[in-house]
């Protein structure tokens, strides 16, 4: 897992509701399993004019300097629908560290620790103050997991909660999976009792699954 | 001591170890994986030098970009498809998984063929990287969607680490009139909270309502839990529910069956469960939904206007997109395509629905129809009723089993068609193709709309 302790960067405003994972990388665009290569492709429909996809210069990415940002400050529901963690990739390939939103799509979100990306959930009000301010193309950041804190340059602090383990995670940059196989005694032992109170479920079709 | 939710015994019942703050290493019964995210989880696993757990609990098929032009082939129109679909094959092979593939009888929509082949039992965990693994709850099952990283951790361990989830009620009151379905019920609900509104809590759906429906339509009703930004959501498994999992092939037998009919007996939230949150709809006025805009949230009645955008975020862009005007009516709005199919609503009963009404009739011409059947085994059963004729009499493709056009992956089109109404769980910005604007509806509704070549109310159809 990609560490996350603090991050001062540019933020890009794009204060939608509801921006879902097929807009954020669509299907026709995820054209091999490879883990790489998305992140021309994100905002694919908004970014891009076709036949020729030609930028769009009135899409924000597209203009500096927030070609460059490093946080994205959304509307609520970021990130909802489809599961597919080619968003995510897409997002973290363009350079995105951190996405700061009223809410976010649950899968969506629960991809973003596990690919290095931070998702900041604060206020309505504050996400639609930081949005404008971030419109100046001068908004700088800093977001810091250690102290759950989002500096703003005026001084301002807002707090925001991160999860127990994906914070642990995310500041340690910890393999999940590592963490959970040393677990592998617990696991083996509840399987070994579930075999005797749920036989059912290790059973199928009157044989063994 | 207060009561307990069905979701918060399941979750006991799965509970290996609590990892503190609220976080627990629940156990996963079933894994289920799908040619479009699947290789990138046993990629991973496999490049990191693991195997999965235990592999006879996770079953593979493929659905989404497989063709579904009848008398398919190997070849797939999704751009790069190809490639997803033999490298699942060779990692699911190698990582000795049983996997559903294209020639196999079993093929079908994921969450369409897992409680069709008795795999997905109530009370069970099942996860699978795909957001309408929901769908499953409407056995009773704990089903919900996860990425691939998940994935590969679930395939690992056979565990996956979760906070415990908020639990909220959801009890809908009333009976259905004719022509209106669990489709509209789901729409009616997200269209009344939103696209937030379960946002971070695991659902039991209830009442009387939801009592009476069979379990085909109760699968459609979870399936768009995650639609209304739900964890997941469950229906608690009856004697309706038991009946229809008796028999099916993966289900258990003798002895084991009869201890696991016992065992579900018992899954049902007690009287005095505590909920986290309460919501309600009554359904005896309920009229066939419609979706106006570019989110399920944006669903009506569909003898309703599209909604003023008062000041509401994002309805002017909706508006735009979908290319319909603030107070003028849905009904009547002319329409190129329409679709019955997907994990939503592509079930034999879906399929015996639409067909009712289109026996005798023809789909309006310049309208582009298609069927697309969940799973093969729904395909052989309505083809055996000759529903299959009805379909292609009235002018519809009949298709393979399959996701198909419930989105848009660069290959198979709805053509020069615009406007669809369809029977999918998404309207968002391009789902089904660059410019297209998906109106959700129920499959009875997307009939009398491909009949009418208009967006039409189907009870006028029902009564005559």
């Amino acid at each position: 897992m990609e560490r996350f302790v603090r991050l001062r960067g540019l933020a890009a405003p794009l204060l939608r509701p509801n921006i879902d994972t097929d807009v954020i990388i669509p299907s026709r665009e995820i054209t091999s399993p490879a883990r790489e290569g998305y992140g021309d492709k994100l905002f694919a429909s908004w970014r891009y004019l076709e036949p020729d996809r030609r930028p769009d210069p009135s899409f924000v990415l597209n203009r500096a300097p927030f070609d460059r940002a490093q946080i994205l400050i959304a509307g609520e529901n970021f990130g909802c629908g489809s599961s597919r963690e080619m968003a995510v990739w897409a997002i973290r390939q363009f350079g995105f560290r951190c996405v700061i939103a009223p809410s976010f799509g649950a899968i969506f979100r629960a991809n973003c620790y596990r690919n290095g990306v931070l998702p900041v959930a604060l206020p309505q009000t504050t996400v639609e103050a930081l949005a404008h301010a971030a419109e100046s193309g001068v908004l700088e950041l800093e977001v810091d997991l250690e102290a759950c804190e989002v500096r703003a340059p005026d001084g301002r602090t807002y707090r925001f909660d991160a999860p127990g383990p994906e914070r642990e995670m995310m500041l340690a940059g910890l393999d999940e999976i590592g963490l959970t196989l040393a677990r592998s005694d617990a696991i083996a032992a509840f399987q070994a009792r579930d075999r005797e109170r749920r036989p059912w479920i290790w059973s199928a079709g009157g044989g063994v699954i | 001591m207060s009561g307990r939710t069905i979701i918060g015994k399941i979750w006991d019942e799965h509970l290996v170890a609590d990892l503190g703050g609220g976080q627990a290493l629940l156990h996963v019964d079933r894994v289920f994986l799908h040619e479009r995210t699947g290789p990138q989880a046993l990629a991973a696993l496999a490049a990191a030098g693991r195997r999965p757990a235990n592999p006879s609990l996770v079953f593979g098929v493929v659905d989404h970009i497989v063709d579904t032009e009848p008398g398919r082939t190997e070849r797939t129109r999704a751009k790069g498809g190809g490639e997803f679909i033999r490298s699942f094959r060779a990692l699911a092979r190698a990582a000795g998984l049983r996997l559903f593939d294209l020639d196999d009888p079993r093929q079908g929509i994921v969450h369409v063929i897992s409680p069709e082949l008795g795999i997905a039992l109530p009370g069970c965990t099942l996860v699978c990287p795909d957001s309408h693994t929901c769908t499953v709850g409407g056995i009773g099952a704990l089903a919900w969607g996860i990425g691939s990283t998940e994935c590969e951790h679930a395939l690992a361990t056979q565990t996956l680490v979760r906070p415990r989830p908020r639990t909220m009620f959801v009890e809908f009151r009333g009976r259905l009139a004719p022509g209106v379905t669990a489709k509209d019920m789901i729409l009616a609900l997200i269209g009344r909270y939103g696209a937030a509104g379960g946002a971070n809590h695991a659902i039991e759906f209830g009442g009387e309502t939801v009592r009476a429906l069979p379990v085909e339509a109760r699968l459609t009703l979870c399936n768009m839990a995650v639609e209304f930004g739900a964890w997941t959501g469950l229906v608690a498994p009856d004697e309706v529910t038991i009946e229809w999992i008796a028999g099916r092939p993966f289900a258990p037998r003798g002895a084991a069956w009869d201890a696991a009919v016992a065992h579900w007996r018992a899954l049902a939230s007690d009287a005095d469960a505590q909920w986290d949150a309460r919501l309600a709809l009554d359904c005896d006025a309920l009229a066939p939904q419609v979706t106006w805009g570019t989110s399920p949230a944006h669903a009506v009645a569909i003898d309703a206007p599209v909604p003023e955008p008062a000041a509401r975020a994002g309805f002017a862009r909706a508006l735009e997109y979908m290319d319909v005007a603030p107070g003028a009516p849905l009904l009547g709005l002319p329409i190129e395509a329409a679709f019955i199919g997907s994990c939503t609503n592509s079930r034999l009963s879906d399929l015996r629905a639409a067909a009712r009404l289109l026996r005798g009739r023809r789909v309006a011409s310049g309208v582009k129809a298609l069927v697309v059947p969940g799973s093969s085994a729904v395909k052989r059963a309505a083809e055996a009723e000759g529903l299959d004729r009805v379909f292609r009499e009235a002018g519809f493709e009949w298709r393979e089993s399959g996701c198909s056009l419930c989105f848009y992956s660069g290959g198979d089109s709805f053509g020069a068609a615009r406007r669809v109404v369809t029977s999918t769980n998404r309207n968002f910005e391009g789902r089904q193709g660059p410019g297209v604007r998906s109106h959700l509806a129920s499959p009875l509704t997307v009939a009398a709309s491909a009949i009418a070549g208009r967006i039409a109310d189907p009870r006028p159809l029902l009564a005559a």
